[in-house]
């Protein structure tokens, strides 16, 4: 009977555990687990997701927490952020100079050719999507020479520490404003709840920690013609940035380390604006952890249709910060998604009263009116 | 548990935080706080407003109870009860409505009546009644602000129009002390009115949506309906217009699940699982002392 089938849901709830472990471990005999620096290097770009998504720059925990999740993202994402929800806030890092990134990867649409030249780096955009039916029974030999080989063959480039940011160039040409000096204190997510309208740092924050399908999904309706922000990307690097905190003695910046990042600059038209003096082209900034393209570029052009529905109101989904910023959310959106398979006997009891009670009326009102004679 | 953690797994601020947003709720009686809300280890959607209030408020001293679809035993309820048993070592749980200082539920209102010296936490995913005439957040605020609430009004009567009938089933819009309108949780009309006058303190989590607000003790709460068309719990009569009783208890007085059996058939029984052993229990000691 129902009542029977919720009871003993402990029980219920160890035994999927237990079966979910199982599958885990489904290759049996012949199986190796996974290792976290197989994970964090050879997924290193699902590791980058999860680092990004789940808004703590921890490859490992990242690894670990794909492991866990059997390579469910949502799922992964969430365990890193509900691991650092119980960590106490210790320091503030000031504004970090994205300047000062040691790059891997920088490109610009804008321009042939940018102060200290473009460098593709690694990147798919330009491969063939093939499959590559050799990686399929790679031998631990083959693969263990590639980068061994790679290294070995590559000449040690004569590169500098850091590349100028395109976007430099273009203010100091007086095509995009000069950066404003902002004093207030930027917002801080994991402490304040996002109470509308909120400020920009407030955005910027929320979709660095975005879903990527989510946060790419409300781009691109904009990209499409839900709204014209129509970008062109001035740069796009990916690279590690140092961090710097103030010495606890001197007060003198030092680096504590450094984290991978990706950081997209899109350019778009100029606005009429009566106000201000000379038109300019407008910015549009992205930027999030780990190595994720598209997250950075489609948070790029939010930024941008969110600026400007901050401004002026929203005209369409993208440009309005409530439905963008609400809705990008990967842990709130899965877990109310998923919460739909609790159990909700009470609240169905009430419906069906409803319905009958309706419908009862309805077949009340039908039967009068055939008594009636009315067609 | 590991000693990474605190007691109730979060942090000593983080509990400070949700308090004060308590106390502003208590005093500003359904007004939504927003508060920041942290991540739990599980499911936005899963309790986890209901979780942060529970974990803030509990002390060593108290007794817990947990129900979901009025069940102990429902998984959420266990999973829910096995993590703070977990984070808050010291502290009792209970299957008993009496013997809790602190209940959390999901979806129902236990049937007998909650005493001063309990604190009632309700799990919420929709904080704001208003969200189903107006998507916007900002906006809303600014109607509950004014206590506009025509335009909920007008869906209630619009219904009324349309079908004869009001078709809220559940998350009946309810009005509190005569201002803020609050969607009470999907608790089912038929719990509605323990809100109104309740002697204990009942407070609501929304941890996706990030808000707190709270039913003081002794204060009104009044679901929103006409003078010609009034508020109705969920009927429970059968055809012929006889109140059905639970299967198991004989209870006539309770809010029933419906069972389907293998041959079609139907059954009822208790939705609250305590009260429908309590009334089991009662029984069997009237018998007993009948035979006696």
């Amino acid at each position: 009977m129902g009542y029977v089938a919720i009871k003993g849901g402990g029980q219920a709830i160890q035994g999927a555990e237990e079966v979910l472990e199982a599958l885990r471990t489904a290759e049996g005999e012949h199986g190796t687990p996974l290792t976290m620096q197989a994970i964090e290097n050879q997924l290193r770009l699902l590791t980058s997701r999860i680092v990004s998504e789940g808004g703590l720059y921890h490859p490992q925990l990242a690894a670990l927490a794909i492991k866990q999740s059997q390579g469910d993202t949502l799922e992964a994402a969430f365990a890193l952020r509900a691991y650092r929800s119980t960590k106490p806030r210790l320091l503030e890092t000031s504004a970090q100079d994205t300047g000062s990134m040691r790059l891997i990867r920088r490109i610009s649409s804008a321009f042939k050719d940018i102060p200290g030249g473009q460098m593709l780096g690694p990147t798919y955009d330009y491969a063939l999507r093939l499959m590559r039916l050799d990686l399929a029974n790679e031998s631990a030999e083959t693969f263990r020479a590639v980068a061994r080989e790679f290294l070995a063959e590559t000449p040690e480039p004569n590169l500098p520490d850091t590349f100028p940011k395109v976007v430099e160039a273009l203010r100091a040409e007086g095509l995009l404003p000069p950066v404003e000096n902002h004093t207030e204190t930027p917002f801080d997510i994991t402490r304040e709840p996002l109470i509308f309208p909120v400020p920009r740092s407030a955005a910027l924050a929320t979709m660095a920690r975005a879903e990527t399908g989510s946060i790419l999904a409300l781009a691109y309706s904009n990209m499409r013609g839900y709204g014209d922000v129509h970008p062109t990307v001035a740069e796009l690097r990916v690279g590690y940035l140092p961090v710097m905190l103030p010495h606890p003695i001197t007060g003198e910046p030092v680096e504590v380390g450094e984290v991978l990042m990706t950081e997209c600059e899109v350019v778009a038209m100029y606005e009429d604006d009566d106000s201000k003096g000379a038109p300019t082209f407008t910015l549009g900034y992205g930027a999030c952890f780990g190595h994720n393209e598209v997250k950075a570029i489609a948070m790029a052009i939010l930024d941008r249709a969110l600026q400007k529905g901050m401004r002026d109101g929203p005209s369409n989904p993208s440009e309005d910060p409530e439905f963008v910023l609400l809705h990008i959310d990967g842990v709130d959106s899965m877990g109310f998604a998923s919460h739909y398979k609790m159990p909700h006997y009470v609240t169905f009891q009430s419906d069906m009263d409803r319905l009958r009670t309706t419908q009862k009326k309805h077949e009340s009102v039908k039967q009068q009116d055939v008594n009636e004679g009315v067609q | 548990m590991s000693a990474g953690y605190n007691f109730g797994f979060l942090d000593e601020h983080a509990k400070k935080e949700v308090r004060r947003a308590i106390l502003k709720a208590i005093s500003i009686p359904g007004y939504q706080v927003p508060y920041s809300s942290r991540e739990m280890p599980m499911g936005r959607g899963f309790g986890t407003g209901g979780l942060q209030l529970t974990l803030s408020l509990i002390g060593a001293n108290d007794t817990l109870k947990v129900i979901d679809q009025g069940s102990d035993d429902s998984v959420n309820a266990v999973n829910l009860r096995q993590f703070i048993e977990m984070t808050c070592p010291g502290i009792d749980t209970t299957t008993h409505l009496s013997e809790a200082t602190l209940i959390q539920s999901r979806h129902r209102i236990p049937e007998t009546p909650l005493k001063p010296e309990q604190v009632l936490v309700l799990q919420v995913p929709y904080p704001d009644p208003l969200v189903v005439v107006e998507p916007s957040e900002d906006k809303r605020k600014i109607m509950h602000g004014e206590a506009d609430y025509a335009r909920l009004l007008v869906k209630l009567y619009e219904d009324i129009v349309k079908f004869d009938e009001i078709t809220i089933s559940h998350r009946y819009p309810t009005r509190i002390n005569d201002h803020y309108v609050i969607d009470p949780s999907p608790i089912p009309r038929w719990d509605v009115p323990k809100l109104d006058n309740s002697p204990a303190l009942v407070l609501f989590g929304a941890g996706r949506e990030k808000k707190i607000y709270a039913v003081p003790p002794h204060t009104k709460g009044e679901p929103l309906a006409f003078e010609d068309v009034p508020f109705r719990v969920e009927s429970f009569n059968d055809a012929q217009g006889k109140r059905r009783a639970c299967a198991r208890c004989g209870a006539t007085d309770s809010f029933l699940d419906e069972f389907m059996n293998e041959d079609g058939s139907k059954r009822y029984q208790c939705s609250d699982s305590d009260y429908c052993d309590e009334t089991l229990q009662a029984s069997k000691m009237t018998e007993a002392a009948t035979y006696a």
